[in-house]
């Protein structure tokens, strides 16, 4: 069997216990490879533990800049002897396996068409260091040092990377450095280096950043202008909440005062976060609260009371495996529906979907003024793939000239003046009424907020046509919604095409990679990515221009598909679902074959109109 | 964001407060309550509270959850925002309109069933948090609003109208308060205005967590024989612990102590209010959490309802104090006081390759 050879582009999997300090090496090794220029994509897929159970880092290296998964393995780093079966199996043929040879495995427990790589780690540590702390993290930087060499990675660009990350700590630079250059120095002398995959300098990561999508997501809301935050921990969105209390603490303290432009509450629970969040709200404070799944069924009481109440409530919803607790660390979309519709009654809501951490940045901040603009929940769906992993992604931007959008508030001065004020009142014929906040007037703009019914003065009312009006008026407001919300983005096949795709979301990188890879197959797809709800014009034009629709989704009842058929009223004969929802990452090799299965299916067999 | 009200023309014969209000501009819609529901009697102390301490009535927030209590907040201070919001989650929404805002006013006012039973959390969690607010409960032991059946207050061995008895044993929300750290604490009785007036304008100048308990009969579904919530019983097993004479200083002017020996504990707040107790129990300290703790419950178990200001934090903190906030209220902060600009988000970039 021929060796895989690879430069710039192949997939390096590690296969860890969890809690054996192997994160910060891995990363290590990621970022070592970005420095030279390559663009690299790593993901987690850990365990909801906190120690002892198998955990992986998937580093896809990729000159072609594709970040999705791509699907196999060309290098395990098998380090986990509980998942040693099943980390060998992934391996593509021609691929390679590094382990710890201190105890040697018998032939047969390796396969015939993949190349073993055997290092004594564990006895060339061990002789080293007699700390039995020292003697675990090292060991990781020890196989970072092999691999450098057996990759060809530059040890400087790593040397480098420790002086930044131990600025002022001599000695713990020292120590990793020497580490570093143990196992550098065992592979240059033992094994045969490099090996057929390797990584050459170049300048293919230009001025991108290297940033997850929780903290991203928790910058737009700094610059989004949230001054409160109210959470309850959930993975994958913790770290979120975390974000923005590491970043507030970084720029929003008054340098005088030193007090702080923000208040964050880890509340009791999701119905408290999503209270206070609807208390700020109604009160004029730009507010928010991350969560997850299980937060948000908690959550769907109020959202609906803000709904019907019109109260401004920003939500970022990073999804994983559901329902119930499900697969807490793994990624899903799989909210999509509970959130479209949360609550009880009518109920639909703005949802916007970032593809990566820079438009977790862009929508959040978005969203914060768009649930001002229409007075109404938004969510930012997001998901653990997108929050959790450290994404390659342009720099973000902010314009300065630009100021939030308060929405409709009515001021002391129009009040004043004698503008008539009704809370419920369609001035502007766009279903968005005009709000006053507490305190604004002694006499005028006092009204009462509540759930139930009322009219267009806010006054209670359980009336028929007083409901009615009510509900049409909001039914106005959501096709508002539409023109402003983000449009969905076209990416035309190179030739015309009979086929059309649409997806959203983290699935975008690997659609990119699975659209050009059917392309040079012959399999020309028009890919469409939503990246709101209420669905834009141009999507039913799509459907509609296309007889085939792929609609490829990370989850297992086509949730976007039901609300394109139930929202937008498109032909449900003409969507293909492809769907994927096992908890990992959606793979470019799964959609490319899927599709590809569809494709033929649809060309080999005439499509048949059904006569009825 | 403060507005002087404007001079109105008013009945010349109804007394004028120093803002310049009359008692009706406290006023709210008609109250659709049942007649003689204890919870009148408690608007109406509010109503009377606010005007006596010249508050401009559209400076208060009065938010609740649901329930007949929750309703009230409609049936006063007509001219100010209210929120009728879900039930039992009355705190959250009124902890998040607190930090939106800290120059307003916070009202909350809930039910037993709504405060006890499905609020317990959030309850609990506003009193240790320590948010700026008067939080009254109209306790009447049953929920009023879906019919009479039993709240979480509710004395072991009552009885419901329908004949049932409850078995299970009751939840004390002064005990609770107290021992969650609300630092005003009091329980009082619909029916005894001259206590309850009182004791609300303390609690509202209170500058933390205050919390009334008030005993507040439901004539609908708990006024009968066999309720521990009744007019009749309340009143026959009511010991005031004291009498509140109350003065209010505006902040900032000197802080003046008016104690007297025996009788009288003074009491000096945080903001320079000071409350004047006038105790009838002679060795009531009311600066004593524990003690307040201890004499709540050994009244309790001889069947007794204590009412009157229990504890009270001369030293109080709140929400706002605990996370450092900024005294501009928050939803008049724009992008210039907030955003942190393009030039820092250049730097953040840099700090990302
Ligand atoms: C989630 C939810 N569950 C149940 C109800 C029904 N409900 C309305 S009011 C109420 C009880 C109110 O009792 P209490 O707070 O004691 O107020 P009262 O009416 O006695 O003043 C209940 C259970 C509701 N509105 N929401
Ligand atoms: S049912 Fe009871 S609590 Fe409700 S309004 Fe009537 S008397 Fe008051």
């Amino acid at each position: 069997m021929k060796p895989i050879e690879a430069v710039n582009d192949f997939v390096v999997k590690f296969a860890n216990v969890n809690g054996s300090g192997s994160a910060s090496a891995n990363e290590l090794f990621a970022r070592a490879i970005l420095r030279m220029g390559v663009p690299v994509s790593p993901r987690n897929i850990f365990p909801s533990n906190i120690q002892g159970l198998p955990t992986w880092y998937e580093v896809r290296v990729t000159e072609k800049s594709y970040l999705g998964r791509r699907g196999g393995v060309d290098l395990m780093v098998a380090m986990n002897p509980q998942t040693w079966e099943r980390d060998i199996k992934e391996i593509e043929s021609g691929g390679y396996v590094f382990y710890d040879s201190t105890r040697a495995l018998p032939k047969s427990k390796f396969r015939d068409d993949i190349q073993v790589i055997g290092m004594p780690l564990t006895e060339v540590c061990n002789s080293t260091y007699t700390d039995p702390r020292q003697r675990q993290l090292f060991k990781n930087i020890i196989y970072v040092g092999a691999l450098s060499a057996l990759l060809d990675i530059d040890p400087a660009v790593i040397e480098k990377l420790f002086s930044e990350q131990y600025k002022g700590k001599e000695k713990l630079l020292d120590s990793n450095v020497k580490a570093l250059h143990l196992g550098r120095d065992y592979a240059l002398s033992n094994l045969q280096c490099p090996l057929g995959i390797k990584v050459r300098r170049t300048d293919k990561v230009g001025n991108k950043i290297f940033l997850e999508g929780n903290s991203a997501a928790a910058l737009g809301a700094v610059y989004g202008g949230a001054t409160v935050c109210a959470w309850y921990p959930i993975t994958p969105s913790s770290s979120l909440a975390e974000a923005f209390q590491r970043f507030c603490q970084r720029h929003r303290v008054d340098p005088q005062t030193k007090q702080n432009k923000f208040a964050i509450v880890q509340a009791e629970d999701e119905l408290a976060s999503i209270g206070i969040v609807v208390g700020a709200g109604w009160n004029g404070a730009r507010a928010f609260t991350a969560t997850s799944g299980p937060g948000i069924s908690l959550m769907t009481e109020f959202i609906g009371l803000a709904y019907f109440a019109e109260i401004p409530v920003t939500i970022i919803d990073v999804q994983r495996g559901g329902p119930s607790t499900g697969m807490p660390t793994r990624t899903q979309q799989s909210d999509v529906l509970a959130c479209a519709y949360a609550s009880h009654g009518d109920t639909k809501h703005v949802l916007l979907f970032p593809e990566d951490p820079k438009e977790c940045f862009d929508f959040t901040a978005q969203a914060l003024d768009l649930a001002e603009r229409l007075q109404t929940p938004v969510f930012v769906m997001t998901d653990l793939d997108i929050g959790m992993n450290t994404r390659l992604c342009d720099p973000l931007q902010w314009d300065d000239a630009q100021a939030y959008d308060r929405g409709k508030l009515m001021s002391y001065e129009r009040l004043e003046a004698g503008t008539e004020f009704g809370r419920y009142l369609d001035v502007d014929g766009d279903g968005i009424a005009y709000r006053t906040l507490p305190g604004t007037h002694p006499t005028r703009g006092g009204y009462f907020t509540r759930g139930t019914t009322k009219d267009r003065f806010a006054r209670y009312s359980e009336a028929g046509p007083d409901y009615m009006e009510n509900m049409q008026r909001l039914l106005r407001k959501f096709e508002t919604a539409k023109t402003l919300v983000p449009k969905p983005l076209l990416l035309p096949a190179p030739k015309p095409a009979r086929f059309g795709a649409i997806f959203y979301g983290s699935t975008s990188p690997a659609m990119a990679e699975a659209l050009d890879a059917l392309a040079e197959r012959g399999i020309l797809v028009n890919a469409l990515r939503i990246r709101a709800f209420p669905f834009a014009d141009e999507i039913v034009d799509f459907c509609n221009s296309h007889p085939w629709v792929f609609v490829v989704e990370q989850n297992r009842d086509a949730q976007l598909k039901t609300l394109l058929v139930n929202e937008a009223g498109v032909n449900q004969n003409r969507l293909i679902p492809v769907l994927h929802y096992d908890g990992t990452p959606i793979t470019a090799r799964y959609i490319v074959d899927e599709i590809a299965r569809h494709a033929s299916a649809h060309t080999v067999v005439p499509f048949k109109k059904v006569v009825s | 964001m403060t507005y002087i009200a404007k001079p109105r023309l008013h009945h010349p014969t109804l007394p004028i407060n120093k803002v310049g209000y009359t008692r009706r501009d406290y006023e709210g819609k008609i109250s659709t309550l049942c007649a003689g529901c204890g919870h009148d009697s408690i608007s109406a102390a509010i109503i009377q509270a606010c005007w006596e301490l010249d508050i401009e009535p559209h400076r208060v927030a009065k938010l609740s959850g649901i329930g007949c209590s929750s309703k009230t907040p409609d049936y006063f201070l007509g001219n100010s925002h209210g929120f009728n919001s879900v039930h039992g989650r009355m705190p959250s929404v009124l902890t998040g309109a607190n930090l939106a805002n800290r120059d307003l006013i916070y009202l909350g006012v809930s039910g037993d069933g709504d405060s006890a039973s499905i609020g317990i959390g959030q309850f609990a969690h506003v009193m240790r948090r320590g948010v700026n607010m008067l939080y009254i409960v109209e306790n009447n032991g049953v929920y009023g609003l879906t019919k009479g059946q039993f709240s979480a207050t509710a004395d072991q061995g009552s009885q419901s109208k329908r004949g049932v008895v409850n078995s299970d044993s009751p939840v004390d929300l002064v005990a609770l308060a107290l021992q969650l750290g609300a630092t005003f604490v009091a329980r009082s009785f619909s029916g005894d205005k001259n206590q309850l007036v009182p004791l609300i304008k303390a609690a509202i100048v209170h500058p933390g967590a205050a919390f009334i308990d008030v005993i507040s009969p439901c004539v609908a579904f708990n006024n009968h024989a066999g309720s521990t919530k009744s007019y009749e019983y309340v009143r026959d097993h009511n010991e005031p612990v004291n009498r509140i004479d109350f003065d209010y200083w505006p902040k900032r002017e000197e802080i003046t102590v008016d104690y007297a020996e025996g009788e009288v504990v003074s009491v000096t707040q945080h903001d320079g209010s000071v409350l004047r107790l006038r105790k009838l129990a002679a060795d009531y300290d009311p600066h004593d959490r524990i003690g307040a703790m201890n004499f709540v419950q050994q009244r309790q178990a001889q069947g007794e309802v204590v009412t009157g200001l229990l504890f009270v934090d001369p030293q109080p903190e709140d929400l706002h104090a605990h996370l450092k906030t900024a005294e501009t209220p928050f939803n008049t902060l724009g992008a210039k006081e907030l955003c942190p600009g393009a030039t820092t988000l250049e730097k953040i970039n840099a700090s990302l390759r």
